[in-house]
């Protein structure tokens, strides 16, 4: 016979707790969003009246910001081509080859130290380094390079996981039929992996693109009359550009809605970005199962 | 000549002593099962095989394996090159997230085989002789994640004939299936063994009875006992392998 547990108020008990932790949980969850909601409604409603045609394709002498808009494109794609492949060979490296042995532990410290200094360490550093000690002058090269260095850390790590979320036995199964190491990595592991490298690669050009110090003193200009030339051209980007008209000027009360338009237009990108990231996950995950 | 020679073989993952001095000899186109309760070292065996070992950090071989009389510790032995010699199918299908016809053809890719008619002639036949093709014939390009468990182990299998090994070694390839396709597997074991010589380790004692021409009883890293089949299910000479294929413990 099985005896009879008597609960007593218990069971009223966990129902009641269930119920309170998870009203808790949701409303901070909401309040997150609510506070999301609250900043993008702000940034929208000061800076939507100033967006037009004009403002995002003249010259800043005309009052546009299209060379911002440029100067911070180039400087992503400047300090992409750094840090991918860097980033990506190095987190391969050490998921895949160097697993388990000290030195790659000692990167990943270094790495993870690395993510926490603040930016504008970077940007000193890459002003002492490239600008004066490499002599690449305020440039695009200096810019792009202390932004790549400071989202190594970000593509090495996301490259890591990535490739720890693959589990061993598709890597077994690769080598069980004769692949060397290397094969198995290009032609399984890395398909697999793909998706999730590419949103941490994505994810780190809507960081590269919103940070001001690292190009406060290597490559940003307040204003110019034309647009880069070369790789030792100075540009100006959409952060610092947003950072001199609310902090410098004559009339700072005047330009509040041109710097309103400026962020709102820098969220849209980072916004993008992220849809972008979402998009070609889901499309690569897909493909990456039927070919 | 033997297909499979082992002989003293002792095997350390770092400080544990994990197999003890096992001999083991296979003749060509034989089924040999491998029981014995958990951690008895059985599949710990079957990976000394086809090298797969060496994959774990730490880990320690003495004694000396010989495939086809070819020591495959010897040095200069390169692994992939062994592997095309000696398949594997794992417990848990795991075939790639390719399409069906992909998946069977990777081994020959990965082996530097470009031409295409002999690869799509051996995928075919790798897959027919999986008994697989009926099933799949229409949806060569599909992704092989479409397929049920038992399926995708049969495309495994498929995978694993195709580069044409001497040896197949499965690790409990019918555990994670239910009882039909289990039942496929096993008809496809008795198909294979005329062309291959397999070794599979496995829980259930049914099964080993009914697919194998001998049967090896690991305990404790020991070979209690490795004999015939039929004698090992009907009149054991250890105690210890009576009590274990008669459930009475592991």
């Amino acid at each position: 016979m099985t005896p009879v547990i008597k609960t007593g108020n218990i069971d009223r008990k966990k129902r009641w707790s269930q119920a309170i932790a998870f009203t808790i949980f949701k409303m901070m969850s909401y309040s997150v969003v609510a506070i999301l909601i609250l900043i993008l409604g702000f940034i929208v409603t000061k800076g939507v009246g100033v967006i037009n045609w004009g403002f995002l394709s003249k010259s800043p002498e005309e009052g546009g910001i299209f060379f911002a808009i440029v100067g911070t494109f180039c400087l992503v794609a400047g300090s992409s081509l750094f840090s991918f492949p860097i980033g990506i060979m190095s987190g391969i490296y050490m998921n895949e080859y160097a697993e388990g042995n000290k030195f790659a532990t000692f990167i990943r410290i270094m790495t993870n130290n690395l993510s926490g200094v603040p930016s504008v360490v970077f940007g000193l550093f890459g002003m002492s380094l490239f600008v004066n000690t490499m002599k690449f002058g305020d440039s695009i090269l200096a810019g792009s390079l202390t932004l790549g260095l400071l989202s190594l850390p970000l593509v090495i790590r996301t490259t890591e996981e990535s490739l720890k979320a693959i589990d061993k036995s598709y890597r077994e199964g690769s080598l069980a039929l004769g692949a060397t190491k290397l094969q198995t990595i290009r032609k399984v592991v890395l398909p697999m992996a793909f998706p999730n490298i590419i949103t941490g690669l994505i994810l780190s050009i809507g960081r590269v693109s919103g940070e001001t110090a690292p190009i406060l003193f290597t490559v940003a200009a307040a204003f110019l009359t034309k647009l880069p030339t070369s790789i030792f051209s100075q540009v100006m980007a959409l952060p610092y550009h947003l950072y001199v008209i609310s902090t410098s000027g004559t009339d700072v009360e005047a330009s509040r809605g041109i710097a309103y338009g400026t962020a709102l237009v820098l969220i849209v990108i980072v916004l993008l970005v992220n849809l972008l990231a979402n998009f070609l996950r889901n499309y690569f995950s897909k493909k990456v199962k039927t070919n | 000549m033997l297909t499979i020679d082992a002989k003293n073989v002792d095997f350390y993952y770092s400080d544990f002593h994990a197999l003890k001095n096992i001999n083991i000899e296979v003749e060509k186109n034989k089924v040999v099962a491998l029981i014995g309760p958990s951690g008895c070292g059985k599949s710990t065996f079957l990976r000394l095989l086809n090298r797969m070992n060496d994959l774990i950090d730490g880990t320690r071989m003495t004694g000396s394996v010989l495939i086809e009389g070819k020591d495959i510790y010897a040095p200069g032995i390169h692994v992939d090159e062994l592997r095309k010699e000696v398949g594997m199918v794992f417990q848990k299908p795991n075939p790639f997230p390719k399409s069906i016809f992909e998946n069977v053809a990777y081994g020959l890719r990965v082996n530097g085989i470009r031409d295409k008619t002999f690869i799509e002639e051996r995928v075919i036949e790798s897959i027919k002789s999986a008994a697989l093709w009926d099933e799949v014939k229409d949806k060569l390009n599909k992704s092989a994640f479409a397929l049920s468990g038992g399926q995708q182990q049969r495309l495994c299998i498929a995978r694993a004939l195709a580069i044409s090994p001497k040896v197949v070694l499965m690790d409990e390839p019918a555990s994670a299936l239910d009882p039909i396709s289990t039942a496929k597997i096993e008809d496809l074991i008795h198909e294979l063994k005329k062309d291959y010589t397999i070794m599979i380790v496995t829980h259930n004692m049914q099964q080993a009875s009914r697919v194998s021409d001998k049967t090896a009883y690991f305990y404790l890293g020991e070979m209690i006992e490795y004999d015939d089949t039929i004698k090992i299910f009907t009149n054991p000479k250890e105690h210890s392998t009576q009590n274990y294929i008669t459930g009475r413990f592991g």
